[in-house]
């Protein structure tokens, strides 16, 4: 019991992220203060609650790479609501209704027309940011033009954490029980798993794949109000590339890319791990610009990492002829 | 790698029969065959277009203008060729673009540090040739799947150039180096014009008059059969790559030549484009069809498309809203129109 939990992937995640933290530490003792932890999590939020919409997709073999898109546009949204006097419970609703609906298009061009979702995805992330800039003629909305409640949501302080971070708290148990305690959570798992066992045993394959997306873009469309609120600015470019990190989050977390495997805890501590990097640069000195570079070679390292731990446990036979090859 | 494929087969659907197939009893006439090709149809597009845009406005149709349009497919197509090749044996490519940033900032590196021009250009395809040597090593080495190793590297690569270059840029290559993009050969057929022309021409004999050509299919349809037939399938990936990272490395000496500067931030959204031109080509996104021809033909389509929209003065943002609807709908309209006769 205890050997395979330290074998585990979290394992793993959760020992090197403590070894990150203690070598920042070490050089930099405040980094580690519960307040400015607090601070990394309530940063890191957002990475956290697209990861999860990301894992329920990528569970099923798909991939969606419109989600910072969704959010851009979701997030203008909110911000032109709230500049025609909407409440803010409203707009709530507004937003992940709209996320839900963009995640919506993807999943029906994946589901009924049975189109490779890295495409529909790859298309659907351009078209969506197109959309912000036709409504907005690519005009910014800044902070004097919202309203102070719109602003002061996400930053509201309860029991030493905004509200932002709670946000994402929530999220993850109400998707860990999801995921592990409901039918159509264990579908993600199915589907990805192995599809024709899974149409056997009467889940639809194209269904699941649907909803997957529809819970992916409605947690994006969340994500584009706490983001617009929390940095008080909206305009086309918010959150630009944000897709790849969320994915290098998943990847990291060890969600299988192939499908059917893959943990919350996972995600999230991959999501976790991405933040205190971010972050810690420029604590430690090192200049942002390193960020991009850094999340690449972590998902390399990590898809390379996953494929070992994959490998077919099999047994030798013939093992001349394994010699001889 | 073989997994991916039956994962693929799987995906659509455990057991999707195809319901009473129609056999002829001879077959079409090739002539017959080709009119009711999707180039065919792509052709006829493209020339309704360039009717279109010639009655839409008067000075499209000035050889000089129409050069001046070349400029907007041809580094984009020089990289579509080998990215066909490489999703008709059933991979992609995301980092295009990146690899012309990484490419382009080394060139900035070695121009800043007096390099020639000769030595800014073998710079510029050796590392399109090492960045596709990367990917290749870890699609066909360690048997990684190719959407999140490009995805990775797409990160990685661009994310050098941010590293090297922050948010400045380079600037005053020297004179000579505009040649690339800048210069002509023949009166209105510029150099990058010339390129592409060759390149279609390589890549067309490459493809449909090789063996090398004749495997990539074959690897595309069932790559456990071809590696059963012995076929080096890992050997001809990793080839695959290394050819999209020339490519690459080919058009980021075009377009540093062409804008005369380098930011990290160039290029970007390429690879969108690139892929887009493949698959309007007719080449199909799942691998094992798919043809050169095609292509060039998509090429000039995108090339009139952009070209015709910005002479109405539509924003490059509006026009990346088509690019991605132009994807999907590529795609989906075939699919819906076989659903609908069903």
């Amino acid at each position: 019991m205890m050997t395979t939990f330290l074998k585990s992937r979290e394992a793993i995640l959760a020992l090197a992220i403590l070894a990150l933290l203690a070598v920042i530490a070490f050089r930099f003792p405040g980094f580690v203060a519960p307040a400015n932890l607090a601070n990394v999590l309530t940063d890191t939020s957002p990475l956290i609650i697209l990861a999860l919409g990301q894992m329920a997709v990528i569970l099923t073999k798909c991939i969606d790479l419109s989600v910072a898109a969704n959010l851009a546009l979701c997030g203008m949204i909110a911000a032109i609501l709230n500049g025609i006097g909407v409440p803010l419970p409203l707009i709530l609703i507004a937003v992940v209704a709209l996320g839900a609906g963009l995640g919506a298009v993807n999943g029906l061009l994946v589901w009924k027309l049975n189109i490779p979702s890295i495409v529909v995805t790859l298309g659907t992330m351009t078209i969506y940011r197109g959309i912000i800039f036709v409504l907005t003629d690519g005009k910014w909305i800044n902070a004097h033009q919202m309203s102070e409640g719109f602003k002061a949501f996400p930053r509201a302080v309860i029991l030493g954490l905004p509200v932002m971070a709670w946000i994402a708290v929530g999220v993850v148990l109400g998707f860990a029980l999801f995921v592990n305690r409901t039918a159509p959570g264990r579908a993600l798992f199915a589907v990805g798993g192995n599809p024709h066992a899974a149409v056997y045993t009467g889940i639809s394959v194209g269904r699941t794949q649907f909803m997957a997306f529809v819970l992916s873009g409605a947690l994006a469309g969340l994500t584009g109000y706490l983001w617009v609120a929390r940095y008080a600015v909206a305009y086309v470019d918010i959150a630009g590339g944000f897709e790849l990190d969320v994915v290098a989050a998943c990847v990291i977390g060890g969600i299988a890319i192939a499908g059917g495997a893959g943990s919350v805890a996972g995600a999230v501590m991959g999501a976790l791990f991405l933040g205190i990097v971010k972050n810690a640069l420029p604590v430690v000195g090192i200049s942002p610009f390193w960020q991009m570079a850094i999340s690449g070679s972590a998902i390399l390292i990590a898809i390379a990492f996953n494929a070992r731990g994959q490998g077919p446990k099999g047994r030798i036979i013939l093992k001349q002829a394994e010699h001889r090859a | 790698m073989t997994a991916t494929t039956e994962d693929q087969a799987g995906q659509d659907q455990a057991g999707k029969t195809g319901a009473g197939r129609h056999i002829p009893d001879r077959l079409t006439s090739p002539a017959a065959r080709a009119l009711k090709s999707w180039e065919m149809l792509l052709f006829v597009v493209a020339v309704a277009i360039f009717i279109a845009n010639s009655i839409a406005s008067p000075y499209f149709l000035d050889p000089w203008n129409l050069s001046d349009a070349s400029f907007n497919f041809t580094e984009k197509a020089m990289i579509a060729f080998a990215m066909a090749m490489l999703i008709i044996a059933g991979e992609i490519d995301l980092s295009v673009a990146s690899i012309i940033a990484l490419a382009s900032t080394v060139m900035g590196l070695a121009m800043t540090a007096g390099a020639p021009v000769w030595m800014l250009v073998v710079l510029g395809l050796g590392t399109g040739l090492v960045c596709g040597a990367i990917n290749g090593a870890l699609v066909a080495g360690l048997g990684l799947p190719s959407i999140v190793v490009t995805i990775g590297t797409m990160s990685l690569f661009r994310g050098i150039s941010y590293i090297v270059l922050g948010d400045g840029a380079y600037t005053g290559y020297p004179e000579a180096f505009g040649w690339f993009g800048q210069g002509y050969v023949w009166w209105v057929f510029s150099v990058e014009l010339a390129l592409f022309v060759i390149a279609a021409i390589v890549f067309g004999i490459l493809l449909h008059r090789t063996n090398f050509g004749r495997m990539v299919y074959v690897i595309g349809n069932n790559a456990t059969a071809a590696r059963f037939s012995g076929v080096r399938v890992e050997r001809i990936r990793f080839i695959l790559f290394l050819l999209t990272g020339l490519m690459s490395g080919i058009a980021a000496v075009c377009l540093t030549s062409r804008l005369g500067s380098t930011r990290p931030s160039i290029a970007t959204g390429f690879e969108l484009e690139v892929v887009t031109m493949v698959v309007l080509g007719g080449v199909n996104i799942l691998g094992g069809s798919g043809s050169i021809p095609g292509v060039v033909i998509a090429a000039l389509v995108m090339g009139l498309v952009t070209f015709g929209l910005g002479l109405l003065n539509v924003p490059g943002i509006v026009m990346s809203i088509i690019v991605g609807a132009l994807l999907i709908g590529v795609i989906a309209l075939p699919r819906l129109w076989a659903m609908w006769r069903k």
